[in-house]
């Protein structure tokens, strides 16, 4: 079937020949696709069998690691949060982790209580909108307009906490930015319960609909073995068997002092995938709720900073479980007021290394759910 | 967005008015009124007084209310009413119009939202009206190597297809139909059998990779549906033994054929969403997969002349489901027979057989009941109903059958997400052919048994 094409010059290094075949059909799935997102999947299909896909991101590239080096600590908190403006508090956790290590300082109960809630909330607005998208793929526009909506909720909750809808830069060296406001926890669990119940509700109309289950059941099954094997993280890895949260595994801050449930799934996929970051909606309910209870009703949420403060000569890996998946900062420092070299290692990516293997002999009305079930978000991978 | 108005001066306010007001006289003196006369050419004109009216002094009769009456009767009976106006184009595209203002502001509540507002000041009913101007202004892009003849012709013949098929619907007893064929069943199969042609030639003359696929996948879902569509509705045809759509509905005075045939009905709802691509079965113009499917590269008025004939496409089906299974305009009359009234003194109709000077002027329906001959016959006792009163209490019924058949079309929309292509050609061949098989079997059953067809019980 396929001929091989024998260049007659030599090639350019860097080049390759492509092979040509009048039955491979090259798509390509983005960046202006409404499939898409801010990337591009290149997809040879066979008919309507997928034979190939190429992920080719980099179309959002901001150069955050590099922009990270010459800024000091305090500045790169609002540049750092832009890939996953959504989820601004787990994505910005790891490196304010990160800098108290190096910085030496002690972060006040009170306020990683206020962090545990605000990460929570921030998981539980991302998802939200991944979950919005997720369901406009596959065509059910129902379920792309309640979790927008239902959104809004939580939107207006941490707008109270940070001022802010989105973009928070709320999480700082040493604690949190600003206080709670005064009657905080009524109405945190006011919402949340509210929030919870609508969420309930999801499984009504979209996780219990047979049409959804028959196309998204063992559509881009990937096995706990190479779930492992390439190195995908999170909703991912959970919906292939793998115990692993990092909420769990390597606690930080109050996650040890609360009761963490996670969530597993043995099947591994679309619909497994789907369905883990929805429970981990409910999951982040139940924390909440947990954290609200045992919050220390006063005290300081930030400790001092020096102004321009700087690191010891170290180097410090941390991460978190973000929406998405486990979400790394490394900070090598050199005693400066900035980083010397600032890594981002972000879970969208390891979780994308997967998608060529999954999208592989699948029909190509299933590379939306398999594409998306992979809790991806272009921005962050790109950095 | 925001948008700063811009500050109110009188000058360009009146300077606008005054612009409206030019262009509306000179575009109604140059072509509305030419128009007008034209169209009065071409139509059969009554005699009144003995005197046989022209065209030319259309606007003379027009202002004259002895002759307004019989001249608007005239119209209505005429072939060009029916094509342009009442049971064809402009009653469908109406409904059509009115479905696509009840999906919008239905789906919006369904997904809590408030759907179109602002346009029109009353719940956005103008909104249609706006996107039907926005797309006539906006520019037409044909792809550079696309087949520009065909890329053309393919929106003008879908609305053309979708057209043709409205006009064998029946809507109202007496004939109220543009085509009354005796093979108006299998004209409707005919008919049906283009759509799936003129999708594949826009989306192979687009010359592009989207709609090419959009395309492919159109004529799979159309031609592997259109066997339990036909196969659906031959029970139908076994059990009254006729293919004229009127005389389907005529058999149905008593029960409609769902009692019988609920497979088949189901059968046949199914296909039809699967013919209109509807949400769980829009593989066609899947967004997410295919960008819009073989309706990519259509711009401006071309996607829109695409979305009038996929609604007229809509309505039709829906009436085509009315007609065969919920019994067409059967229902109970709404008028009771007239009370005895005769007036003497009042617009006579020369040209019926009765007494000329006799008029009936029955309240509301001033059309419609001026039969002096039925209305004599019903004063007899001979007749139940005027045909006038038949025709309004039989249009009332098929709008609200329909408009409910059209509300389960739209329906499944917020519910269901879209199922791929190899789950919908597993139900089209395995399941829904073989529940018409079912169906079918039913019908030859009850046939046989005595129950429905010649010297049946029923």
């Amino acid at each position: 079937m396929t001929e091989q094409v024998i260049p007659t010059k030599k090639m350019p290094p860097g080049l390759q020949v492509e092979n040509v075949d009048d039955r491979i059909m090259t798509l390509n799935v983005g960046p202006q696709h409404p499939g898409s997102g801010h990337m591009r999947i290149i997809v040879k299909i066979d008919g309507d069998y997928i034979v190939d896909a190429d992920p080719d991101p980099g179309y959002v590239h901001r150069g955050e690691e590099k922009m990270a080096e010459s800024r000091n600590y305090i500045t790169n908190i609002p540049h750092l949060e832009r890939p996953v403006i959504h989820d601004s508090c787990n994505i910005l956790y790891p490196y304010v982790l990160g800098v108290e290590d190096l910085v030496g300082i002690e972060v006040p109960e009170r306020a990683k209580y206020v962090r545990v809630i605000a990460a929570e909330l921030n998981r539980c607005i991302y998802i939200q909108y991944w979950l919005a998208i997720y369901g406009i793929f596959l065509g059910h526009s129902t379920m792309f307009m309640w979790p927008a909506g239902d959104r809004e909720l939580l939107i207006d909750l941490m707008e109270k906490i940070t001022g802010a809808r989105v973009t928070h830069a709320y999480f700082i060296p040493g604690g949190v930015r600003n206080d709670v406001p005064a009657n905080f926890e009524d109405v945190c669990l006011r919402q949340v319960n509210y929030f919870e119940k609508r969420i309930k509700e999801y499984a009504d109309i979209f996780y219990d609909n047979p049409i959804l289950k028959a196309r998204t059941e063992d559509t881009g099954v990937l096995s706990r073995e190479d779930a492992i094997r390439l190195g995908t993280t999170g909703s991912v890895l959970r919906a292939s068997g793998v115990d692993y949260d990092l909420r769990i595994k390597e606690p930080y801050d109050v996650y040890d002092e609360l009761d963490v449930h996670t969530n597993v799934l043995k099947s591994g996929d679309s619909y497994a995938r789907s369905k883990i970051p929805w429970l981990d909606m409910l999951e982040s309910c139940n924390i909440i709720r947990q954290a609200l209870e045992k919050m220390p009703k006063s005290g300081s949420i930030r400790t001092k900073l020096k102004p321009n403060p700087k690191g010891r000569e170290d180097e410090v890996y941390r991460r978190v479980e973000s929406g998405r998946g486990s979400a790394g900062c490394h900070i090598i420092s050199r005693g400066k007021p900035e980083p010397y070299r600032l890594k981002l290692s972000v879970s969208s990516f390891r979780n994308l290394i997967a998608l060529p293997y999954l999208l592989k002999g699948e029909k190509l009305g299933n590379m939306p759910a398999v594409y998306w079930s992979l809790n991806y978000w272009p921005v962050e991978a790109d950095r | 967005m925001s948008v700063i108005a811009p500050k109110f001066r009188l000058g360009y306010f009146l300077k606008g008015i005054f612009d409206n007001a030019f262009w509306i006289l000179t575009i109604v003196t140059l072509a509305g009124i030419p128009a007008i006369q034209i169209v009065l050419f071409y139509l059969e004109l009554p005699v009144i007084d003995g005197e046989l009216l022209t065209a030319f002094l259309a606007f003379t009769w027009l202002f004259n209310p002895t002759m307004q009456v019989p001249l608007i009767k005239a119209l209505i009976y005429s072939d060009l009413f029916r094509i342009v106006a009442f049971p064809g184009f402009g009653f469908a595209a109406l409904i059509a119009a009115g479905t696509i203002f009840v999906e919008r502001k239905m789906l919006a509540k369904l997904q809590l939202r408030v759907g179109p507002f602002y346009c029109g000041k009353v719940e956005g009913i103008l909104q249609l009206a706006g996107d039907g101007l926005k797309l006539i202004s906006k520019e037409i892009i044909i792809p550079a190597k696309a087949d520009k003849p065909l890329f053309w012709a393919a929106p003008v013949l879908f609305v053309g297809t979708a057209a043709a098929f409205v006009a064998l619907i029946p809507v109202a007893p007496g004939g109220w139909v543009v085509a009354d064929l005796d093979v108006g069943l299998l004209a409707v199969f005919a008919v049906i059998g283009f759509f799936p042609i003129i999708t594949i030639l826009s989306a192979w003359s687009a010359n592009s990779k989207f709609p090419f696929i959009g395309g492919i996948r159109a004529l799979h879902q159309m031609v592997s549906f259109e066997i339990p569509l036909i196969l659906s509705l031959l029970g139908v045809v076994i059990l009254t033994g006729t293919l004229n759509l009127s005389e389907i509905v005529e058999s149905q005075s008593s029960f409609p054929w769902i009692i019988f045939m609920p497979i088949g009905a189901i059968v046949f709802f199914t296909t039809m969403l699967a013919e209109l691509e509807r949400i769980p079965f829009d593989l066609p113009e899947a967004e997410s997969e295919i960008v819009a499917g073989w309706l990519t590269e259509f711009s401006g008025m071309m996607y829109g002349l695409v979305q009038l004939g996929s609604y007229l496409k809509l309505y039709a089906f829906a009436a085509l489901f009315v007609i065969i299974f919920l019994g067409g305009w059967t229902g109970p009359v709404f008028w009771p027979p007239l009370e005895t009234e005769i007036i003497t003194e009042g617009i006579p109709i020369p040209n019926y057989a009765g007494d000329p000077i006799l008029t009936v002027n029955a309240p509301g329906l001033p059309l419609l009941d001026q039969d002096p001959n039925e209305w004599v016959l019903q004063q007899q006792g001979e007749l139940q109903y005027t045909s006038g009163q038949l025709l309004v209490s039989g249009v009332i019924w098929f709008v609200l059958k329909t408009v409910g058949v059209i509300f389960f079309i739209l329906l499944p929309r917020g519910v269901f997400p879209r199922i791929r292509l190899d789950m919908l050609l597993h139900i089209g061949w395995y399941k829904l052919i073989g529940l018409s098989f079912v169906n079918i079997f039913i019908a030859l059953g009850l046939v046989y048994a005595g129950v429905i067809g010649p010297g049946g019980i029923l």
